[in-house]
């Protein structure tokens, strides 16, 4: 019973979660554990949703990675705001208009990757400079304020959990749904193991690749419309940490960098992770520096934690 | 037929070595001694036990019970005793040159210039086993073709490597390689062996355990069966050893060519295949068979459209490269083509899955206790029959076979035709590249390939060894 709990790669970052919770508490003796964990839920929340999407094309194989999502929530945060215009009653506009930049988005992306044959790398890095400069024309350093129904919507809690968790969490599960019982899902798994073998067995290995690229892409702009409403509006550089957050919560979560193996819920306990390391080393009154130096060490002490385990199971 | 000149002490002893993993007895109590001057023919089925024993001479396992011992050099392990190995899946790094890959087996080849003496070695190797190999030890392995790889693989397991090779295991060496060239690795085997070095010789294929081995060793659920010098066994008597009824020889009618329709396929390259016909594919290997396979297949299915069914499925014969997905049970394996078919609204149907896993794995006899086993469980030939259960369940009309028998044992393969037979008789059109000439005799109509084109078209009473040679070979007399 331990042992089949042990092997499973998502417990680590569940495991490390629970110890930086506890690293907290035991500085506080206990006080204020229900607001950390409610603000654990909101930040993490975030970074779940752009993990989620990043695991997926992670888990196209090697060389497959999205290096735009930054740029994606911003732009999808900046239109939709742009096109609410703080105006009540207008919040499915702005998730429509977000959804709307994010298929965009990820098409340009998976263009740039299948007609002119680039490195992932390359194209979503170099496409994510055109977003965030169409971004910046459209939003001309204004910053609009969310509408006050949606704002509401994105602080507020229902049934004592963060709305924007619950949202992640429904995400996460339709995302679980697909891999493990979609014939979607087995064509993505298939596709990241052995790309030419998946081909040969007739899965439409390119339809997997683009619908990969713009889910990721719509993951980042649902993510940036409710950042952008949590935090009481778009700014330019919103979406910044979570470049390297979308790729730590998917290593961190268990989800093989070799592709081909997907890990929902280990995404989950990395996201909440890397909001409480934050939040732990911040209660210690550690610098600036220290933290961020601290930081990388432990997410490498995690990944090599979890992937020795995996070799040996 | 060679005499076995049994001289000396054995050059390696196994005495009642066993070796189990976990409740399996992969090798039951066998005793066996190599001498000096021997080729050893191994045969025996899939699981048969083969490769264990394979592994505890090389040393690659340590007996659980018995000895193994390497009396003629007294050696304490296989490797100063001079035992080397030549596998049948591929372990070259595709990434490093063919002379880096004989530094990786020959680790006294240090300091400067370590480079220039092992060029020289492994193309003197190449030389000795394979005159005209026209292989470049510059070149990167990723750039040969696969039967150049296992030429390179051979190469290596002779060459002298700071010592000397005594004892050479070579496992299915022959499976990509063409005729011809099999044909001078059998006799370097016989030089080698006349000059005092022993062979331990894996094969699937009768004939050339017949031509090579001085004795033939006989293994069946990990216990040797029978071990006779080669002139004491007949082809049936050494099937019936092996434990397989062998079914009667597959009648071809010759005479009576079913009448096909049209062509219901016309590929570029000139392939052509009506309804419910076997179409083989014959030649040289790595005259571009596999290639023109590949893009007919390349041709009719789409990177983008997956419907219901499409009109052709694939089997893979370079499984690690376009077959086998590697984190997969073999369940998900069996049915990951037919996952269109059994889903309703895009949802697998998990209960139909199990089910039609579990009728192949009965049809076809896949030997696992359960399919949800990971692929990589199953042994190389059992691995193959789950990529034909993945065709042939499908409702696919065309099936394109690319080589799909190397490494399958006897049994299974004689299982395979029958079943290609009987899908062939209820409508399906099978194009089958292979490199063994009966399997291409069986066909109904077969293109010969040389230079990546096709050089003949035999049908019915034409489709003999004689023919498919001849149209092989035929302008390679001539340029000379």
């Amino acid at each position: 019973m331990l042992s089949t709990v042990i092997s499973r790669p998502w417990i680590w970052s569940w495991v490390a979660a629970a110890a930086a919770f506890v690293m907290v508490m035991a500085l506080t003796q206990g006080r204020g554990a229900s607001e950390l964990a409610y603000a654990a839920l909101s930040f993490g929340a975030f970074a779940a949703i752009v993990g989620l999407g990043q695991m997926l094309v992670i888990t196209l194989g090697p060389g497959n990675v999205d290096l735009s999502i930054p740029a994606v929530m911003t732009l999808a945060g900046t239109l939709s705001l742009k096109a609410m215009g703080s105006d009540p009653n207008t919040a499915a506009l702005g998730l429509l208009i977000a959804i709307a930049a994010g298929v965009g988005a990820g098409l340009a992306n998976f263009a740039l990757i299948y007609l002119l044959r680039l490195p992932p790398i390359i194209a979503t890095l170099s496409a994510s400079l055109v977003f965030q400069s169409i971004a910046i024309w459209s939003n001309r350093g204004l910053r609009i304020k969310p509408p006050a129904g949606l704002a509401d919507f994105a602080t507020g809690r229902t049934v004592g959990i963060p709305n924007v968790a619950l949202v992640g969490i429904v995400l996460s599960i339709i995302v679980w749904l697909v891999l493990e019982r979609a014939t979607f899902g087995r064509w993505l798994l298939a596709s990241g193991q052995n790309l030419r073998a998946a081909r040969l067995a007739g899965i439409p290995v390119e339809l997997v690749r683009a619908t990969t690229y713009v889910t990721v892409a719509v993951l980042a702009s649902i993510a940036g419309y409710l950042l952008a409403s949590f935090s009481g509006g778009a700014a330019l550089n919103m979406g910044q940490e979570y470049l390297l957050t979308s790729i730590a919560v998917v290593v961190i979560g268990g989800t093989s960098i070799a592709g081909g193996f997907s890990n929902v819920p280990g995404v989950w306990g990395a996201s909440l992770f890397m909001f409480l390391v934050v939040s732990m080393l911040n209660s210690y009154g550690l610098g600036a520096g220290v933290r961020m130096m601290l930081t990388g060490l432990i997410i490498i002490g995690i990944v090599v934690a979890a992937s020795t385990r995996r070799i040996r199971t | 037929m060679n005499s076995a000149k049994v001289t000396g002490t054995p050059l390696v002893a196994l005495t009642n070595a066993e070796k189990h993993f976990g409740a399996v007895r992969a090798l039951d109590g066998v005793s066996l001694s190599i001498f000096p001057g021997e080729c050893i023919g191994l045969v025996g089925h899939n699981g048969a036990g083969k490769s264990t024993l394979v592994n505890l001479v090389n040393g690659g396992l340590m007996p659980s019970a018995g000895t193994v011992s390497f009396p003629a050099t007294g050696a304490p392990r296989a490797l100063e005793a001079g035992v080397r190995s030549v596998f049948q899946e591929l372990s070259l790094c595709p990434n490093l040159t063919v002379a880096e890959n004989l530094r990786i087996s020959h680790a006294d080849l240090t300091g400067f210039g370590w480079r220039t003496r092992a060029r020289a070695e492994i193309r003197k190797s190449l030389d000795t086993v394979f005159p005209d190999h026209g292989i470049d030890p510059n070149i990167t392995v990723d750039r040969l073709t696969i039967a150049e790889r296992q030429m390179v693989e051979i190469a290596i397991g002779f060459a002298p490597r700071g010592t000397q090779a005594r004892l050479v295991i070579l496992d299915e060496p022959t499976s990509s390689l063409d005729a011809a060239i099999a044909e001078q690795l059998l006799a370097h085997i016989r030089r080698f062996c006349a000059q005092g070095g022993a062979v331990l010789f894996i094969s699937h294929m009768m004939g050339e355990i017949f031509d090579v081995a001085s004795t033939i060793v006989v293994m069946k659920d990990g216990k040797i069966v029978a071990s006779r010098p080669t002139p004491d066994f007949t082809r049936a008597s050494l099937v019936e050893a092996m434990g397989h009824v062998a079914g009667p020889e597959t009648e071809k009618a010759a005479t009576s060519r079913p009448a096909f329709g049209a062509d219901i396929l016309n590929s570029k390259t000139g392939l052509t295949a009506s309804k419910g016909e076997v179409v083989g594919l014959a030649g040289l290997a790595g005259h571009g068979q596999a290639e023109a396979l590949a893009q007919l297949y390349f041709e009719h299915t789409s990177s983008w459209r997956a419907g219901k069914g499409s009109d052709m499925v694939f089997v893979a014969g370079d499984r690690g490269r376009d077959g086998i997905l590697p984190l997969w049970s073999i369940l998900r394996n069996t049915t990951v083509s037919i996952l269109p078919q059994i889903a309703r609204r895009g949802i697998v149907d998990r209960a139909a899955e199990t089910r039609i896993a579990a009728e192949w794995k009965a049809r076809i006899g896949i030997r696992t206790a359960d399919v949800t086993n990971n692929i990589l469980s199953l042994s190389g030939g059992n691995q193959q029959k789950v990529l034909f259960a993945r065709a042939l369940a499908s409702k696919a009309p065309v099936v394109v076979m690319d080589d799909p028998m190397r490494g399958v044992d006897v049994g299974t393969k004689q299982d395979v035709y029958a079943m290609i037979r009987s899908e062939a008789a209820k409508g399906r059109t099978f194009l089958w590249y292979s490199t063994e000439t009966d399997e291409v005799c069986q066909c109904d109509r077969v293109f010969v390939f040389r230079d990546e084109a096709i050089s003949a078209e035999l049908t019915g009473a034409d489709i003999t060894e004689d023919r498919i040679l001849e149209a092989s070979f035929e302008m390679q007399g001539v340029d000379a």
